[in-house]
């Protein structure tokens, strides 16, 4: 750290390191300087003009959002000049501004209200006519009034510079300047939505949200989304149960800024007409509505009945349900089923990487590794497609901090355009890897992230081309779900206890995995939850027993003889672990008339079988998760009050047996997510979806945008 | 071509090959002393030039009369990356047309002033931005390059001394703003004319993100003969830190309006009287706007006043880019205030606040005002409205349209107050918006 | 899209005249240099632009609506421009302007019915001390009375325009 350098400002004597920018210097000291334009992490722009201050042995006024702090500098940002120039431009910004506040959804939440009220002038002076242009569509979700703009650019560059998407531009000039998209009427781009949060102003407005209610109608419930594995915080906006919308004004997660298309909008499936709110048992082959008390006694009878005669259980776990869940399920299975049959649908092979990883410390990245790495490499993922979060990290690193990045992957990705990359197909990413040792070596630390191509024994070779580099190197072994990590981790494995404990530390047996159990024509019961192989393989059952948790009559649940009708996250409390191990926490927001969150389903199964799986209740589980499984001894308060907090997973070997066959990602896009995707209305509306893998990248960039800050 | 007689009193430096057959021709260059000054500067160091043109006292003569020599010596040498040499002919200041001239007349002389700027900072690249109206220039200023490339001047190994230097037209597309350095550069760079953040300035950080030096037409056109005469020379026609002659564009009510070149210094009402022939059908004079366009005008009575940029600045006006627009006791204030108004918020890119709302706004009280629907409220208004436009802009054009805008309302306020007087005001039609 | 071997080698001339890696420089010339040719900027040509110097279309429509010269749709064969700002205003431009919208009976921004002739107010063309000035398509003509104005109409309406600045 360099010396600080002294400064005052309205008579505060205040230090900042040399460099700072005077608002951020402000800001630390408690004194606010409005602005508009300025916005952490992009870049400067000096447009809006609100954050002049008073600088003395200056004559102008100074824009503070670009002047940084100098030794000896005295500065007023209340003075009577100061104030009046805030007057004057928030006079300005009105004369063209339609002022329909009373029908705006930014009402009640829009910074030129508070702005306006905090120092602007109590009556208007301009009597001409404003300019006026209509609303535009401009995709499903995104609208634009111009005449509302401000023209404060973060739009422009969450999606540029933020995203690398590039699809909104400004056009005209001068009174008539307004924001453009890419396709001159309409937008092609990921739908994030981004534009819409960031927008200070009603601006741009979202499809799905527009004129649907009042912001102080909701409440707002900050929750982890349930799409992909990378465990953005959602803030939901639920009123009178429902959600109404989601975004991430308050960047309190691990995604700061950033959401896609999923987290923003595809919330849409917990309403979606097709939701099963009753219990169903299969009468004269078929599924009939009932009560949950005999929906759940038929269950208990079953499971009671083939546990007494020692019969055959299968058990398909979830990469969406809670750790608590996934937890109490394997107990469920092994202890009261008495079975190891246990598995889930694997979308990376975590396992195999832990037990490479034996031996070595800080060897897991985080989430917040990603942004501040000095390099990352990364092997086969359309990052921007399936874990959108973790290219958002990249990329703002690149921007911020000029991290090198290199990617193998088969096809084009939109880290192409400032990364180092090279093309390898499936299955030659080692040859890749070699042609880059030479620059990856020269790097002084690495984070490596990789996705299902490598797996099994490929993992281990990544580890020992790792360690062969000499450099501190951290991994992230990708996974596609909310809780696919978590699966893993709380042993719905068939050789793995909680905690990666090989079964034989319990003295059990490994049990059939998920493909066996699949092909299997001798179990007497199959038990899914929260999957739907039946999408992607053939269940054979025979005369099994098929009890399906779910939210909709899936493939799968259509071949159940008892159907119960599952909460989504979004409906419960838990913790879910993202795919760089960090535990964050489900805030109940919605609430689901007739479906029960798949714990209180176990917990009833439990009661109506008489058998005693330890405390019911979300919390207690989890205080005994931290207990037990190791690496979940996590500082409970940071997740109660909306942390994230990295589990350190044990430092040892794994007893993993390799099968690299049952690793398959389903290879989602930013508009797929399996069964929950294929139930948002939103998700298939607009013009990207479905989507695919390795497209050529929007538009190349030679450099970082100039001018750039970092965050 | 000449599109007005010289004057006697003319002081022919930059415009001395003005009127000579095929004056644009190289033939003729090279018969009047072209190319010797490049010669000299090949000869000498960095230093000398850059010391030589800060002897000359020549002031940028685009509008802000920055000392050139001083502009010279920001720009880093051997910093390992490539630094470009650009000519601002956006020519756009309404009352201006004189790089237009120099360009017809005499475009080898610009060409040798931007070898010499391209020597002095071991550039090898160089753009003359014209403004997109003038097409037929680029047609003549490319005819010059060939010719150059054809005589060795341009191209690799210029005379012999291992130096490369290649110099290329660019044509803007309307946009006053393209004027401001910075935002020339992002529209030589493919994009909107919008200025940049300075610091950096272009000197450092200009074209293509590389070390630039970027001067106005004329001011270019004055360096071969500065070389060749040197420098103390050519000072010595001005005043003290007015160094030299500059084109003086006179336009309005005159008898004889022309592009005039003239010592710095040289009195305003001679100007007027000597040079334009009076003013036209003997009325009295009014007001002067000395600048372009932006400059704040000169009332009859302060028109006394040296035509430099120290005098002007002193008498709170500008010398600008030397346009000229003399008026007579005909005119109507009102109009001219809104016509100047309507240009800045025509021309404002809309980056900031300020600008793009502030002459908007001005613009509509204006026209309504001019229309007759004036109301005592908006004098007051107007005034306020650019006093807070002025100073808290991004970049200078917001200036340019609050300094004129006060001064008309300051020094005719009487004018503005006989409007409120006027008949009955017509019934106005509510603007359409034109997107 | 295919434009003129003429153009086609300013075009090539242009993207060679940047240094390496800035051909998004020859954006803003050659959508002047091809409305010269097609007429107007199409979106046709936007596409066209974007795809030879290396930049997306969103980067080019940006620059269209900036610069005042290029226009999305098409105009007459002669765009007349009357520049009306001051210096060609306080000696008759606004006059002018007038005479021309009544005897072409069209109104700023317009075009005669026969696709001839697009009457526009424009801002200051450098001609101010030989006002009022106005500009056919690229050509400038300077101290225009409403006579010499009515006898250039004429011209191009008869044909006999013949392209010479005054």
């Amino acid at each position: 750290m360099a010396d600080p350098v002294h400064f005052t400002i309205d008579g505060h004597q205040l230090e900042a390191q040399p460099g700072t920018l005077l608002i951020n210097a402000a800001k630390q000291a408690g004194i606010e300087i409005p602005a508009f334009c300025y916005y952490d992490g992009l870049t400067l722009q000096a447009a809006c003009r609100m954050c002049l201050v008073e600088v003395e042995k200056t004559p102008k006024l100074q824009v503070a959002c670009t002047l940084p702090v100098a030794e000896g500098m005295v500065v007023h940002t209340d003075s009577d000049t100061v104030r009046k120039a805030r007057k004057g431009t928030l006079e300005f910004l009105l004369t063209n501004h339609p002022l329909d506040c009373p029908v705006c959804d930014k009402g009640g939440e829009c910074e030129l209200q508070d702005m306006v009220f905090r120092y602007g002038a109590g009556e208007s002076r301009f009597v001409e006519t404003k300019l006026h242009v209509d609303e535009k569509q401009w995709s499903p979700v995104v609208f634009y009034d111009a005449p509302r703009c401000i023209l404060c650019y973060r739009c422009v560059r969450i999606c540029n510079e933020g995203l690398g998407v590039n699809a909104l531009g400004i056009g005209n000039r001068g009174a008539s300047s307004e924001i453009v998209p890419n396709m001159g009427d309409h937008l092609a781009c990921d739908e994030c939505g981004a534009c819409i949060d960031i927008c200070p102003v009603g601006a741009l407005t979202s499809g799905t949200y527009r004129y649907k209610t009042r912001p102080w109608e909701m409440e707002h419930v900050g929750t982890i989304c349930t799409h992909c594995s990378n465990g953005c915080k959602t803030t939901l906006g639920v009123r009178n149960g429902g959600i109404v919308r989601a975004n991430n004004r308050d960047r309190s997660g691990i995604n700061g800024e950033f959401l896609c298309i999923k987290g923003r909008y595809a919330f849409d499936f917990t309403c979606h007409p097709d939701r099963v709110t009753a219990p169903m048992v299969r009468v004269n082959g078929e599924l009939k509505p009932v009560s949950w008390a005999v929906a759940l006694a038929t269950v208990a009878k079953k499971f009671s009945e083939l546990k007494a005669r020692k019969g055959k259980f299968g058990v398909i776990g979830s990469n969406h349900t809670t750790n608590e869940e996934n937890y109490l399920l394997q107990k469920f299975a092994r202890k009261v089923l008495g079975t190891s049959n246990i598995d889930h649908h694997r979308t990376g092979d975590v396992a195999t990487l832990l037990d490479a990883l034996s031996g070595k410390t800080a060897a897991l990245a985080t989430m917040a590794d990603l942004y501040d790495a000095k390099a990352a490499l990364v092997i086969d993922s359309d990052l921007a497609q399936e874990q959108p979060l973790i290219a958002f990290q990249l990329r703002a690193n690149w921007r911020h901090h000029k991290a090198h990045v290199y990617c193998v992957t088969p096809g084009p990705v939109r880290e192409d355009n400032y990364a180092t990359t090279v093309r390898a197909a499936l299955g030659q990413e080692f040859d890749a890897l070699e042609s880059l040792r030479a620059k990856l070596a020269g790097e002084p630390q690495l984070v490596i992230i990789f996705g299902a191509a490598i797996k099994g024994d490929a993992i281990r070779s990544l580890v020992a081309f790792g360690d062969s580099l000499n450099v501190a190197v951290k991994y992230v072994c990708l996974v596609d779900y909310s809780n696919s990590r978590g699966a893993s981790d709380m042993g719905v494995l068939p050789d793995l206890l909680p905690g990666y404990h090989g079964v034989a530390e319990a003295g059990l047996e490994p049990g059939l995995n998920y493909d066996q159990m699949l092909a299997s024509n001798e179990l007497d019961a199959l038990w899914i939850v929260g999957s739907n192989p039946a999408a992607r393989q053939k269940i054979s059952r025979q005369n099994a027993f098929v009890v399906v948790q779910d939210l909709f009559l899936t493939e799968t649940a259509r071949l159940a003889d008892v159907f119960l009708p599952a909460a989504s996250a979004y409906e419960k409390t838990g913790t879910v672990t993202n795919v760089t191990g960090e535990v964050q926490k489900l805030v109940r927001g919605a609430k689901a008339m007739g479906p029960k969150s798949d714990l209180e389903i176990f917990t009833l199964l439990a009661k109506e079988m008489r058998e005693d799986i330890g405390a019911g209740k979300t919390e207690a589980v989890f205080q005994e998760i931290r207990k037990t499984v190791r690496g979940y001894d996590v500082p409970f308060p940071i997740i109660e009050t909306g942390g994230a907090v990295p589990t350190v997973p044990l430092n040892g070997r794994v007893p993993v047996e390799s099968r690299p066959e049952l690793i398959r990602s389903a290879r989602n896009t930013l508009y797929t997510s399996g069964t929950l995707g294929r139930f948002s209305a939103m998700l298939n509306s607009v013009l990207e979806s479905p989507g695919t893998l390795y497209n050529e990248p929007p538009t190349p960039e030679p450099e970082p945008p100039v001018g750039t800050v970092t965050g | 071509m000449l599109y007005n007689e010289p004057n006697p009193l003319e002081v022919k430096i930059v415009t001395r090959r003005f009127g000579m057959e095929n004056s644009a021709s190289i033939d003729a260059y090279l018969a009047t002393d072209g190319y010797l000054a490049i010669r000299k500067a090949l000869e000498m160091t960095p230093e000398a030039i850059i010391d030589e043109l800060k002897t000359s006292s020549l002031r940028g003569r685009g509008g802000a009369g920055f000392p050139t020599g001083m502009k010279w010596s920001f720009v880093p040498r051997n910093t390992g990356k490539p630094s470009y040499i650009i000519c601002n002919s956006d020519e756009s200041e309404p009352g201006t047309c004189k790089d237009r001239l120099l360009m017809e007349n005499d475009p080898h002389q610009l060409i040798e002033g931007m070898l010499i700027a391209g020597k002095t900072v071991a550039s090898n690249k160089g753009y003359i931005f014209i403004r997109g109206e003038y097409r037929y220039l680029i047609e003549i200023v490319d005819r010059a390059l060939a010719e150059a490339y054809a005589h060795g001047f341009l191209g690799k190994n210029i005379l012999g001394s291992g130096w490369d230097f290649d110099l290329y037209t660019h044509t803007g597309a309307g946009a006053y703003e393209c004027g401001e350095e910075s935002a020339l550069l992002e529209s030589l760079e493919g994009k909107r004319g919008i200025p940049r953040l300075k610091p950096p300035f272009p000197a450092v950080v200009g074209a293509f993100q590389s070390p630039t030096i970027l001067n106005n037409c004329e001011t270019f056109s004055a360096v071969p003969v500065i070389l060749r005469d040197g420098g103390p020379a050519f000072a010595a026609l001005g005043t003290p830190k007015n160094g030299g002659t500059r084109m003086f564009c006179v336009s309005g009510h005159v008898n004889k309006p022309g592009v005039y070149e003239l010592p710095l210094g040289f009195p305003l009402m001679r100007l007027i009287n000597e040079v334009c022939g009076g003013m036209r059908n003997d009325k009295r004079l009014k007001l002067v706007i000395p600048g372009g366009s932006s400059s704040p005008c000169l009332k009859a009575e302060e028109c006394d006043i040296p035509l430099d940029f120290d005098s002007l600045a002193k008498a709170k006006s500008m010398a600008g880019s030397g346009g000229l627009v003399i008026l007579d006791e005909d005119t109507d204030v009102v109009a001219v205030a809104l016509r100047t108004i309507k240009f800045y918020a025509h021309e404002s890119c809309g980056w900031c606040i300020p600008c793009r709302e502030g002459t908007t706004w001005l613009k509509k009280i204006l026209t309504r005002f001019h229309d007759g629907a004036g109301k005592p409220g908006d004098i007051p208004l107007i005034e306020e409205l650019s006093n807070n436009m002025f100073g808290r802009t991004f970049c200078a054009l917001g200036d340019a349209a609050a300094m004129p805008t006060t001064a008309f309302i300051t020094k005719f306020r009487d004018e503005f107050e006989a409007y409120l007087k006027r008949t009955a005001p017509p019934v106005t039609t509510p603007e359409l918006a034109v997107v | 899209m295919t434009f003129s071997p003429a153009l086609e080698e300013r075009f090539a001339k242009l993207l060679t005249s940047y240094p390496p890696g800035r051909t998004r420089s020859a954006v803003v010339p050659m959508l002047l240099y091809a409305q010269d040719e097609v007429g107007y900027v199409s979106r046709e040509l936007i596409d066209e632009v974007a795809k030879r110097c290396g930049v997306t279309s969103l980067q080019v429509d940006e620059v269209i609506g900036y610069y005042s010269m290029l226009h999305r749709h098409p105009i007459g064969k002669y765009n007349v421009q009357i520049c009306t700002n001051i210096s060609c205003q306080a000696v008759g431009a606004e006059e002018l302007m007038e005479h021309a919208s009544r005897t072409l009976k069209i109104a700023n921004r317009q075009t005669t019915s026969d696709g001839l002739i697009t009457l526009e107010e424009v801002e200051c063309i450098g001609a101010c001390s030989w006002a009022p000035a106005i500009q056919i398509n690229y050509d400038f003509h300077h101290r225009i009375t409403p006579e010499r104005f009515d006898q250039l109409i004429a011209a191009l309406r008869d044909g006999s325009y013949e392209k010479k600045a005054s």
